[in-house]
């Protein structure tokens, strides 16, 4: 169909997640139709950002800078800290404009299956942190899980001596959600969430 | 080959982008993985946590397939945990212990009853006192599997004396229950027994339950684990802590909840 480069191109572009060996081919083929355009502009902007990609030495989040954007930035509230998974969440949180503090990834959750432990995770460098005075407020962001909320116990332990309020996320019923689509574990915890109108 | 059977979730692992593949304690075929597509997905995810009921139906072409299963959730117990510590801590660990210790495919319908009533005691609407009840239920849980695999602990008599009162020990050469005055010029060299396992009442407080976890903790590490060249699940690992950091706090207080 093409020459080696090509097919090395759709095959690489096959492993990106929602990508299949099909839409990478037509991804790749509007690539090639779009050379100047396009994908030169790709080319060079992956290569600007895989020579400058750093994991961010205070939070952990992938940006350009050590330290990272968020951490820099001097209008960010420096007393409230969210900890979250992964920089998936750092980016969906941030995508809400609701939060204006900082971050801390720890880079995963306890996972007995995964043999994930809290050696794996980013947990001491949280509690450096959560020790600085500055620091007020630790918000656990973890997903509903069995395994992101055994992390949101593991951690609430470990920062018991740091002086700082720790909070985590509320569970319930989404927004435009409606009760008689809603499974029973979301309802009880709804139900058991409930707060004063 | 098809079938259909209750099974409580032990784990799931992501498969592809959305596919998932799951292990379930089945009540009539055991410990059975299989596929269930969408399984990692948005919307069927959440039936996916560890300890939530589903009714399961599984198809493959041979016996010895993965197969894939198409589940229904029946009742979200892990949901019922999530705020609780303790409780989450008790899930995690028994079905990590049973993912971990229960050989594939082979029928265990006991654990399974067992699993499912510690699971209801878990999840029941029970005041702060009645810690007593899950708790000890777990302890049972982890004799019961102990005895199905064929490691069972004799806690009725005395080994040596063979009296039926004032059992305090275990030995954890033989797995058998020894009186007060028997062992105790070898107490260093036995576990201690508390005494809910002996008498079938409750523990009286957390520091029983710590005991009776030190107990079968060390018969499945010898017998199970050790035999399958694993260490004790990390989740086990961890619900032992938080008993034992109960105990430091108040080592002879009345049970209660966090």
């Amino acid at each position: 169909m093409g020459g080696a480069e090509i097919e090395r191109l759709i095959q690489l572009l096959s492993k990106l997640p929602g990508l299949g060996p099909r839409s990478a081919r037509r991804a790749a083929l509007h690539l090639l139709k779009r050379r100047d355009g396009l994908m030169l502009a790709l080319a060079q902007a992956l290569t600007a950002v895989a020579d400058a990609l750093h994991s961010c030495s205070l939070c952990g989040n992938l940006d350009t800078s050590d330290p990272c954007a968020i951490c820099n930035d001097p209008r960010r509230d420096a007393a409230t800290l969210c900890v979250i998974e992964d920089v998936a969440d750092l980016w969906a949180i941030e995508r809400s404009g609701a939060f204006r503090g900082r971050y801390h990834v720890l880079g995963g959750v306890l996972s007995a299956l995964d043999g994930v432990g809290p050696e794996e995770l980013a947990i001491a460098g949280l509690v450096r942190r959560a020790a600085d005075p500055a620091v007020k407020e630790v918000i656990l962001a973890m997903n509903a899980t069995v395994e992101g909320q055994a992390t949101v116990h593991y951690v609430t332990d470990r920062l018991a001596g740091a002086g700082v309020a720790v909070s985590r996320l509320a569970h319930g019923v989404p927004i435009g959600g409606e009760l008689d689509y809603l499974d029973d574990g979301t309802l009880s915890t709804a139900l058991n969430a409930r707060r004063p109108v | 080959m098809d079938w259909s059977d209750e099974g409580i979730v032990l784990g799931a692992r992501k498969h592809g982008e959305s596919a998932a593949i799951v292990s379930l304690l089945t009540r009539n075929h055991g410990r059975h993985m299989g596929l269930v597509r969408g399984g990692a997905g948005r919307t069927r995810r959440n039936l996916m946590e560890p300890g939530n009921l589903l009714d399961a139906e599984w198809r493959a072409r041979l016996a010895d397939h993965l197969g894939t299963y198409t589940v229904e959730l029946d009742r979200a117990y892990s949901a019922a945990v999530l705020d609780d510590p303790l409780r989450l801590a008790v899930l995690s660990s028994a079905c990590a212990v049973a993912d971990g210790a229960l050989p594939e495919r082979e029928p265990h319908a006991t654990i399974f009853a067992s699993m499912l009533h510690l699971l209801g005691g878990l999840t029941r609407d029970n005041a702060g006192g009645e810690v007593a009840v899950w708790s000890a239920l777990y302890v049972r849980w982890e004799l019961d599997l102990l005895r199905d695999l064929g490691f069972g602990l004799d806690l009725s008599v005395c080994a040596a004396t063979g009296s039926e009162d004032g059992l305090a020990y275990v030995s954890p050469r033989s797995g058998r229950a020894v009186s007060l005055a028997a062992g105790e010029a070898y107490r260093d060299r036995l576990l201690s027994l508390p005494m809910f396992l002996a008498d079938g009442s409750l523990p009286a407080d957390i520091d029983q339950i710590a005991r009776g976890l030190t107990m079968t903790g060390f018969f499945l590490e010898r017998h199970v684990f050790g035999g399958l060249n694993k260490p004790l699940p990390a989740a086990r690992g961890r619900m032992v802590s938080h008993y034992q950091r109960l105990v430091g706090s108040a080592p002879s207080a009345t049970i209660s909840s966090k």
